[in-house]
This record gives structure tokens, C-alpha cells and sequence, in this order.
């Protein structure tokens, strides 16, 4: 059986909007706010808009068509929401195995833990770190997701008060770990209508952990380490039990068994997305910091650094959760921006609408700069014209979506490209100069887009956040040239 | 159906119930026909009932596991880079990359059939340099042959890429002849595979690489790179001629990456090349390279032998990320750490998606990749009773 066969379910790319339409009311009445049932059925199909959105569907006389539809639409990884209200946080949630087949849905859930026997005040510094983690780019606010609270005390009491401080310092989502169910109970009774994950059923503990996971109603992870026969029994055994949201975890080797984990980790999600194996559809947790058990005589740093590279690992082969301990830029920081970049939708170019923009109020002799369409590039490049107050023209230059570098490299970036740009821009009637100041990074064009344009180029700086000094220096002698 | 479900739901419920009742082991499975498949889904109006179904197991309900093993039709070609005295170079070592029959370190599917090599960038001339970067070679910088020893000797490179970077019209305009002498300098410094990189114009690079080629003919060093804009009749010539490796490069398009390698089919062999789909930085488009890298791997195993190549990845491009180097707010401190788990970070992405051959920069990085490289390759097996302890575990 080859990757794309996937026998006995309709594979996500299989799907086609008359699949969907058929089972819509078809009275085009446009309740949905699209123009028809067709466009709607396209935008179902492609994930771009819930079926709910249909209120006719959701009514008596199409209980059918709609059970039908959910049923259709289903992705292959079960998606799980951990807390409750504004502050719940969906995890899963997959249709494909390969982020090219269609683009992954809810984001690797980031997790920072605290322990019921550090101090109060080591609590509060690690929630305030997950919370107050925060970093700007591409026009969003990357941020952490989650608080793993740990019983290492084993004490029922001790876990419970633990629990509570937390709950009553964050509103992230809560993951409660320990493999004693009094303990875990104890804790629970701290946040009983919170909705945290439970961690973990495990081979000796299922039955109870079932109990609470029904009585609380929690999702509720799956712990087999290393035994993907005893995790699917466990799976099977409590979907029988009634539990309907579990979270399996495989187990995370650090370093000795590393290929395991990826073996691991890919089977079980191809298994849900190629083989519809339903006991195994289910979102995967790693835990980057059990590099920590490894830790010895090694500096802190060595450990982070571990912790950081098995996140990515973890981040790219399909983790739905990952949880850390460090709570260090440094180390957290390439792994929200790798699972920003993993979970943008492929089918949408990551680019600006190419064309003049202008900063502040520049007036004819005001410097006139360019750079290329995609997204990352021309927001970084806006927000140093705009925190060094500058009164500029920026000539946003089509370059398929590639970063300076890469597109000139690539030829997606060319000196025709830079005029027609230019052009096209109406700057000549704006300026009475031409002197064009180009990335440094397309230093390589200078000679062809003088040629071509008949601009005068000035070669500005690699990066952008110099483009304040760079005029500050630069144009202002060029100006008196 | 649904007005009518509700009254058979209900009636079945009520016969569960009584089972249960009589405490009556019954088959779950047998379980299933009653209520399989649309009843179980939560219809909109009626009320949650469905878990009480459910006969609550009190054993462990074993399932099988099977190994979701694919077979591919396809097989990367090996390409061996580098050629020793007995084959007619003078390297103490080539390297062997390619020939994988799996995606990348599915080995529960098939053993890895070779590690991932690690080229080192080695400059001939100042360029600009992330501090992080600069502080490892500092006493170097501007001696190729000696930057070369210390990444071969000090760092551990597989292999050493010397960017003839003064060859380019609009820095130093080195001519073809300079060049070859710089090669010459690394190639007596070191005796590990060579990949000579070029400066970017088509022309000019062109005749640097067949000077080159010329002069070290049989070293089956890898040409970086061919380009469609090139004269790529010429350039496959004289590296087929030459014995070398041509590393055919396409700006991420798959289409373009075929087109690129049927031309060059015309002139060399499968075994002459190996290919970059371009490498973007971690945050500065990482995922396009991922993706295609992705596919073109997939695509290769399932038969497609246009692009059935190695791949090599210039991962030293995660430093045209600013973050990588940037000095940012206190939070984000150091950046001396900051920088190379940067590199690191794109190099483990793009080893998963099949990566061979990377061209690195910082010591830190490669040493990690390989240490990761080597852990993966070891097959050795972890104490899955370890796996317990971070839950307790104090630190």
C-alpha cells in the first residue's frame, strides 16, 4: 500500500466541495455570509470555515447531513481542548501526516513546569516566565501555552496546595503530573471544573485515572513508554472505559533511544493518518525536559541546550504538547519561531501586497528605499523605518514571497524585477531625486538596476535595523553631493 | 433519523443497563454492531448519553500493534564525494552520501544507509560575520588554508567548502587563476573532500569552477553550484570531464529543480549530482525549505527519479537571521547560545526532512548535529524504565 492509498476512509486531499455540497440545504440563502452553499462547501473543504456556520444545518430536519458531514470532516488526529472558557487551548485536531498534504491545525502547545516542593516564590518567577513570555513577529504575539505542575512529594496535600497557588497565579491550562491517582485526585480537587490534562494512565493505574478523568471530565494522557502495543491497548481499554480525549505519550528518550522516540512518535501518526487506525488518532505529547534526568555533572546550559534541540525535534515529528523546564529566551525562542513556521498554511504564501509605502511625511527629497514582498522581510524592515521616526518611501518589490538573500540567490529578485518596480511605484513624480538606497543583501544588483532604471544606487546596510544610522550618515552627504 | 434514533437508543441503553445488571461479561466488540455508526456521534438536541454504553472494561483490552511499514519504489542514488589515491585523487578520505530506500530516520522501516556529512564554510576574504561566529575563527579570518585546518582538525568537519567570494565582479574580481591558487592552499592544508562555492554570478563562476575543475581533475570535488542561469551545457562538461560533482541548485520550486537536473542528465551521470533546494532561515522561511525538501524526498522514494538526488542544505544561511546574532532585550540572553542552537535548530529541521550534506558555520552547531547524527545512527536502544522518572524527578 502506497502513501496515498489510504484504504476505507476518504483521505483529506480526496475530499472535493461537491462531497460537502451534496449534503448541504443547498437553498443558497446565504445565512453563512457566503454567496452560496458551493462557496461555502469550498471553504468547509478547505478548512476555512466551520460547517456550525450553516444554521439551517443545525437544525432538526438536517441532523442527517450533518452528523454525516462531521463524520466526513474528521480529522485523523482527534482534536482535544486542555482548560476551559477564553483560556482553553485545542490540541491535535490533524488531517494529514505531511504538512505539504493540506497545513497543520493547532499549534505544538508549549509547557513550562513547576513541582509542588519548590518554593512558593519559584512558582510564582517560573508562571510569571510562561506568561509572560511574549514575542512580536510577523504581525503576531508568539507565546507559551501551558503549566505542567508535578508532584514530587508524592504527598496528596502538599500536590493540592501546589495546584491551587498555580491556578490562582494563571489562567494558562493546566497539565497535572503524577502517576499516584490520590495524589492526582488531590490535586484536581484544587481546580475541579478546570479541565486540565491529566498525566498519565499508565499500565497500573488506568482504571483509577479513568475514574477521574470521567468524574472530572478531563482529557486524560496515556503513558506506555516505549510500548506501542501496551499504548494502544491502553487507548483501546479506555475509550471502552468511556474516556473519550486522551493525549498519548510514547515516551521522550533523551539521548540512548532518541530514534526510538522518532520511530515512535511517526508511527503512531502515520498509523492515524494512513491507516486510520482510530485507537492511535490522538494528539501526541513529547517532554523536551527529560534531558534533565540526564543532567549529572553538565552546567545548566549544556541541559538547556538539549532540552532545546529535542523540543525541535519533538516540534517537527508531530508533537501536539512539548513540555520544558527552561524558561529561557535563548532556548525557547527558535522553537516558538519553529513552530510558528511549521504551522503556517503551506497553501498560502507568507507574503505583502507588493507597491509604495509610505513612512512619516517624506517629501520630494526624501530617501527612497526598497525591498522584497515577504511578510517576515517587509515587516521587519517597516517596523525599523518606523521606530527610527523616518520620513521615507519603501518600494516593496515582488519577489514571489523570498527573503532578500534567498530571492536574489534564486533569481526571484532581479534588477528588472527593481525597475519595473520603480516604475510602477509613480516615485518619479514624487522625488525629485533618483538615488535608490537597495538591501545590502542585493548588493549584487547595483550595477543593473542603475542601468536599467537609471537610478543611482546606494548600497544601504545587511540588516535593516541600521537603516536609521545608515541615513543618518549616508543620505544626508549624498544629499550635499 | 434522528427523531427515530432517540427511541432505539434509549431501548438500548435500557437492555445494557440490565445487562450490566446481571453482571453479564459480554464481547465489546460484539457491543459495537449495536451502536456503530452514526448513533454514537452526539446528536445536536439530544442529551449526552452515549458513555453510558459503555461497559466499563476491568482488564487491559489488548490490541495489536503493526508496524505501519511502507515499501517505495524509489532509491536515492549515491553520490561519493571526493576521491582518494586509489582512485586516482589525492584525498585521505571520500564520503558517500545518499542511497536512502526510507524518509529520513524512519529506521523501523530500513537501517539509515548513510550518516549525514558536515561541510565547513571557509572564506577567501573578509565577510561579514555574526560575533558568535567570528570569535571561533578570529585568527584565521582571510587564511583559507589555515581556517580550513582549524575546521577539519578543531571542529570536525567532514568536509570543507571554500567560498571563492573574491572571484565576484563587484568585490575583488579575483581572477579564475587566484582562485585555483586559494584551492590549492586549502587542498595541501587539508585532506578531506572539497566543495568549492562560487560568489554568485553566472558568468564569472563558470570560469572560476572550470579553471578549477581543471586543475584538480579526479578529486571529485562538489562544484557549488550549477545554476539554470548558467551556461549549464558548459559547466556539466567539464565536471563530467574533470571527474567531479556538480550540486545543482534551484531557488525552492520542485519544478524548477527537475527542469535544472533533466538538462544536466544530458552531460553526467545520476551519480554526478546532488542538489540544494535552498536553505531559509529558521523564521525567515524555514518552512518553504522544510516542505520541499519533504516532498522532494517522499517524491523520490515514490519513484520520481528527477529528483532522486542527495540533498545538501547551506544551513550557515540560519545566520541571515537576525535573531541568530541580533543583541536583543536581557530576556533573550545570551546570544553566544542564542546564534548557534539557531543553526542548530534549522539544520535538525531540515535533517528530518532528509538532508545529507550540510554546509555549517559555527562549532557548536556541528558538533551537536553530529553528536544527534551519530545518537540516531547508533540504534542503540534507551531504559524505557528511565522514561518514568521526569515526572517525580527533583531538580
Amino acid at each position: 500500500m502506497s502513501e496515498r492509498e489510504v484504504k476505507g476512509k476518504v483521505g483529506i486531499r480526496e475530499l472535493s466541495p461537491i462531497d460537502v455540497y451534496k449534503l448541504l440545504p443547498r437553498t443558497n440563502c446565504k445565512e453563512c455570509g457566503e454567496e452560496n452553499c458551493m462557496a461555502f462547501a469550498t471553504k468547509v473543504v478547505n478548512r476555512e470555515v466551520a460547517i456550525e456556520k450553516c444554521p439551517p444545518l443545525l437544525t432538526k430536519e438536517y441532523e442527517k447531513a450533518y452528523r454525516q458531514l462531521k463524520e466526513m470532516l474528521k480529522p485523523a488526529v482527534k482534536e482535544v481542548v486542555v482548560g476551559v472558557g477564553d483560556h482553553a487551548r485545542k490540541i491535535g485536531g490533524k488531517l494529514v501526516m505531511y504538512r505539504h498534504e493540506f497545513t497543520y491545525f493547532n499549534p505544538t502547545a508549549i509547557a513550562i513546569d513547576v513541582t509542588d516542593e519548590i518554593s512558593d516564590e519559584d512558582v510564582l518567577d517560573r508562571i510569571k516566565g510562561a506568561e509572560g513570555f511574549s514575542f512580536e513577529y510577523i504581525g503576531q504575539t508568539l507565546k507559551l501555552d501551558m503549566v505542567a505542575v508535578r508532584s514530587t512529594s508524592d504527598d496528596p496535600e502538599k500536590f493540592k496546595a501546589s495546584v491551587r497557588k498555580v491556578a490562582e497565579n494563571t489562567n494558562l491550562p493546566l497539565i497535572l503530573c503524577s502517576l499516584k491517582p490520590n495524589v492526582l485526585e488531590a490535586g484536581l480537587m484544587a481546580v475541579p471544573k478546570s479541565r486540565p490534562l491529566l498525566y498519565a494512565a499508565t499500565k497500573d493505574n488506568w482504571k483509577d485515572m479513568a475514574e477521574l478523568a470521567l468524574m472530572y471530565n478531563c482529557p486524560l494522557a496515556v503513558f506506555a513508554p516505549n510500548n506501542l502495543k501496551l499504548l494502544k491497548s491502553l487507548a483501546n481499554t479506555l475509550l471502552e472505559y468511556g474516556v473519550e480525549d486522551l493525549v498519548l505519550d510514547p515516551g521522550t528518550f533523551p539521548s540512548e533511544g532518541l530514534v526510538d522516540t522518532l520511530n515512535n512518535f511517526t508511527m503512531i501518526r502515520r498509523a492515524a493518518c494512513k491507516r486510520g487506525d482510530e485507537l492511535l488518532g490522538f494528539p501526541l505529547i513529547g517532554v523536551p525536559m527529560v534531558a534533565w534526568t540526564e543532567k549529572g555533572e553538565a552546567p545548566e546550559e549544556i541541559v538547556k541546550w538539549r532540552e532545546a534541540y529535542l523540543a525541535a525535534m519533538l516540534i517537527v515529528r508531530f508533537a501536539d504538547i512539548v513540555i520544558f523546564h527552561s524558561v529561557d529566551g535563548w532556548s525557547l525562542l527558535p522553537n516558538v519561531i519553529l513552530r510558528q513556521n511549521i504551522y503556517t498554511d503551506p497553501r498560502k504564501p507568507v507574503a505583502v501586497e507588493p507597491g509604495l509605502r509610505v513612512f512619516g511625511t517624506p517629501d520630494e527629497n526624501s530617501p527612497v528605499m526598497f525591498t522584497t514582498n515577504f511578510a517576515l522581510t517587509y515587516y521587519t524592515v517597516a517596523s525599523d523605518i518606523e521606530s527610527g521616526k523616518i520620513n521615507a518611501y519603501l518600494i516593496v518589490v515582488d519577489s514571489e514571497g523570498i527573503a532578500v538573500d534567498s530571492a536574489v540567490a534564486g533569481r526571484k529578485l532581479t534588477s528588472e524585477k527593481v525597475a519595473d518596480a520603480i516604475k510602477a511605484s509613480g516615485i518619479e513624480d514624487k522625488v525629485k531625486h533618483r538615488k535608490l538606497i537597495i538591501p545590502g543583501k542585493a548588493t549584487r544588483l547595483s550595477g543593473e538596476i542603475e542601468e536599467l532604471s537609471g537610478w543611482q544606487v546606494l548600497v544601504g546596510p545587511r540588516d535593516s535595523s541600521d537603516i536609521p544610522k545608515f541615513l543618518q550618515e549616508k543620505w544626508a552627504t549624498s544629499q550635499n553631493s | 433519523m434522528g427523531l427515530k434514533l432517540s427511541p432505539r437508543l434509549l431501548e438500548l441503553i435500557a437492555k445494557l443497563q440490565e445487562i450490566e445488571l446481571e453482571d453479564f461479561e459480554m464481547n465489546v466488540g460484539d457491543l459495537e454492531i449495536w451502536i456503530q455508526p452514526s448513533a454514537v456521534a452526539t446528536p445536536i438536541a439530544l442529551p449526552k448519553v452515549a458513555p453510558l454504553v459503555k461497559v466499563k472494561p476491568t482488564e487491559i483490552i489488548e490490541k495489536e500493534f503493526v508496524s505501519p511499514v511502507e515499501t517505495y519504489p524509489g532509491k536515492v542514488v549515491e553520490v561519493k564525494l571526493g576521491a582518494t589515491k586509489s582512485d586516482g585523487g589525492t584525498r585521505g578520505k571520500s564520503v558517500i552520501i545518499g542511497g536512502e530506500t526510507t524518509p529520513a530516520f524512519y529506521t523501523f522501516e530500513g537501517p539509515v544507509s548513510h550518516s549525514p556529512v558536515i561541510a565547513l564554510d571557509v572564506f577567501d576574504m573578509e565577510v561579514p560575520l555574526a560575533k558568535a561566529v567570528k570569535m571561533h575563527v578570529k585568527d584565521v579570518l582571510g587564511d583559507p588554508a589555515a581556517w580550513a585546518k582549524l575546521a577539519v582538525e578543531k571542529f570536525g568537519a567532514d568536509l570543507v567548502t571554500v567560498h571563492l567570494i573574491s572571484v565576484d565582479p563587484l568585490l575583488k574580481d579575483a581572477s579564475p587563476k587566484e582562485a585555483t591558487k586559494t584551492v590549492e592552499e586549502v587542498a595541501q592544508a587539508v585532506d578531506v573532500p572539497l566543495v568549492i562555492g562560487g560568489c554568485g554570478d553566472p558568468v564569472k563562476d563558470a570560469a572560476v569552477f572550470a579553471e578549477v575543475a581543471k586543475t584538480f581533475a579526479g578529486e571529485r570535488f562538489l562544484i557549488s553550484s550549477i545554476t539554470a542561469d548558467m551556461d549549464v551545457e558548459r559547466c556539466a562538461k567539464f565536471v563530467k570531464k574533470n571527474g567531479h560533482v556538480a550540486l545543482s541548485f534551484t531557488p525552492m520550486d520542485l519544478n524548477l529543480a527537475r527542469e535544472l537536473n533533466r538538462r544536466l542528465y544530458d552531460f553526467l551521470p545520476k551519480e554526478d549530482i546532488v542538489m540544494d533546494l535552498t536553505t531559509a532561515a529558521l523564521g525567515y522561511g524555514l518552512d518553504y525549505a522544510f516542505t520541499n525538501m519533504e516532498r522532494a524526498r517522499l517524491a523520490a522514494l515514490m519513484g520520481d527519479p528527477e529528483l532522486a538526488h542527495p540533498m545538501s542544505s547551506g544551513t550557515t544561511n540560519a545566520w541571515a537571521a537576525r535573531e541568530a546574532w541580533l543583541k536583543m532585550g536581557p530576556e533573550w540572553e545570551p546570544r553566544e547560545l542564542r546564534g548557534p542552537l539557531w543553526e542548530v535548530t534549522t539544520a535538525l529541521t531540515l535533517l528530518l526532512a532528509g538532508v545529507d550534506l550540510f554546509m555549517m558555520m559555527h562549532p557548536a552547531a556541528v558538533k551537536t548535529l553530529k553528536d544527534i547524527a551519530n545518537q540516531l545512527l547508533s540504534g542503540s536502544s534507551g531504559d524505557a524504565e528511565k522514561l518514568v522518572r521526569w515526572v517525580s524527578m527533583k531538580i
